[in-house]
């Protein structure tokens, strides 16, 4: 999927995460957490895998996380792409 | 069983990876009025996320999705949840049969794209409205897939132009209606949520009330209220000893060759009978009985 808008997903409420997708070159994720140094690699790799899942490569992709389980993340991830492409 | 069903807002991560964990014997996710219309997308992403990933135990998971008159969410909602195998579905602002059997055949399309048994997902159509009330038993026996009728008296009341109290005066007819409607359809019937969140004490004279006219069980908005109403549609002690010493004695009676029997002076004929395997019914269910 080719990503052609801007959009946003999510909140920043507890147990949430907001996400911000927009078109890129090649894929760029930034990722803001209040559990960076524990699961900063475990959320990059399920935000790595709703990429794959969309077959999305080019991409900016920024998270902040405020403790959001992973199918919180997978939920918002995919919802943010899915509304672009309506755009 | 149904004693306490507790209403999650569908776009809310905080209390839906909570559900399991609150008490309630169902939780519905919301995606209806809960969710704002641009958010509709999210939640019903995160609400089949949610069904997917999280294990809630025993907790029953009923969807309530949006009406047939709501811009085609409906389907959306269906399309998203319904591979995840909720227990149930609720249709809201169910108007008549019509309606039902329009949802029902969706669901069938959806049940057929993904492999599933045609009729294997069960329905609990929201009643709040006026017709709806009036169209009760033609709802509850439209179609196989309903196990339980639920009535909603906030749009309700608003329908009928009238006040929404806590006494309920208002809403006396409604109840009574779609309670006989279910009975006498064969499915179970679950009350309104008692609004007040605060009131400790309302909620449990108004569990009670709900209780006498015969429904199986409340809704409620918060979990505050999940105990009170888990209480007041639990058998007691006091019942389930009733209900055991009754079937003991029809057993007595049966070996006796006595076709009528009484305990502490009162006849025992088959109505009470079957409220007694009721209530032992209700006790294995949730752990009180063996």
């Amino acid at each position: 999927m080719e990503i052609k808008a801007k959009s946003f997903a999510g909140t920043l409420e507890s147990s949430d995460v907001f996400v911000e997708v927009s078109p890129n070159s090649g894929r760029k994720i930034n990722l803001e957490s209040v559990v960076l140094a524990q699961f900063g690699d475990d959320i990059t790799r399920v935000v790595n895998e709703v990429l794959d899942s969309f077959k999305v490569d080019n991409i900016a992709i920024t998270l902040k996380d405020r403790g959001a389980l992973e199918c919180t993340i997978r939920a918002r991830v995919e919802t943010a792409i899915r509304r672009q492409e309506g755009k | 069983m149904l004693r306490s069903l507790l209403f999650l807002p569908g776009n809310n991560p905080n209390l839906i990876m909570n559900g399991g964990i609150l008490g309630a014997d169902g939780i519905i996710f919301d995606l209806e009025d809960a969710v704002a219309p641009d958010e509709k997308d999210g939640a019903r992403i995160l609400v089949r996320n949610a069904m997917k990933a999280l294990d809630y135990g025993s907790v029953n998971i009923i969807v309530r999705i949006n009406s047939i008159d709501d811009n085609g969410y409906w389907k959306a909602d269906l399309d998203e949840v319904i591979p995840l195998k909720p227990y149930m579905i609720m249709p809201t602002k169910v108007s008549d049969a019509g309606y039902i059997k329009q949802i029902s055949a969706y669901i069938d399309e959806v049940e057929k794209r993904n492999n599933m048994k045609v009729g294997s997902t069960k329905l609990i159509p929201l009643l709040e409205t006026a017709i709806g009330i009036e169209n009760a038993y033609n709802i509850a026996t439209s179609d196989a897939r309903i196990e339980a009728m639920f009535i909603g008296a906030e749009d309700l009341t608003a329908d009928l132009q009238c006040e929404r109290t806590k006494a309920g005066n208002e809403i006396f007819y409604a109840r009574a209606r779609i309670v006989s409607a279910a009975r006498a359809a064969g499915v179970e019937v679950i009350d309104t949520p008692f609004t007040d969140v605060n009131d400790d004490e309302g909620i449990v004279i108004d569990a009670k009330y709900a209780k006498s006219l015969g429904f199986s069980g409340k809704a409620s908005i918060s979990p505050r209220h999940v105990n009170a109403i888990n209480t007041v549609f639990s058998p007691t002690q006091d019942e389930v000893d009733y209900a055991y010493e009754v079937l003991e004695a029809i057993e007595q009676a049966k070996a006796q060759g006595k076709g009528a029997i009484s305990l502490y002076g009162k006849m025992i004929d088959a109505p009470i009978v079957m409220r007694a395997e009721r209530v032992i019914a209700s006790a294995k269910a949730i752990g009180i009985a063996k």
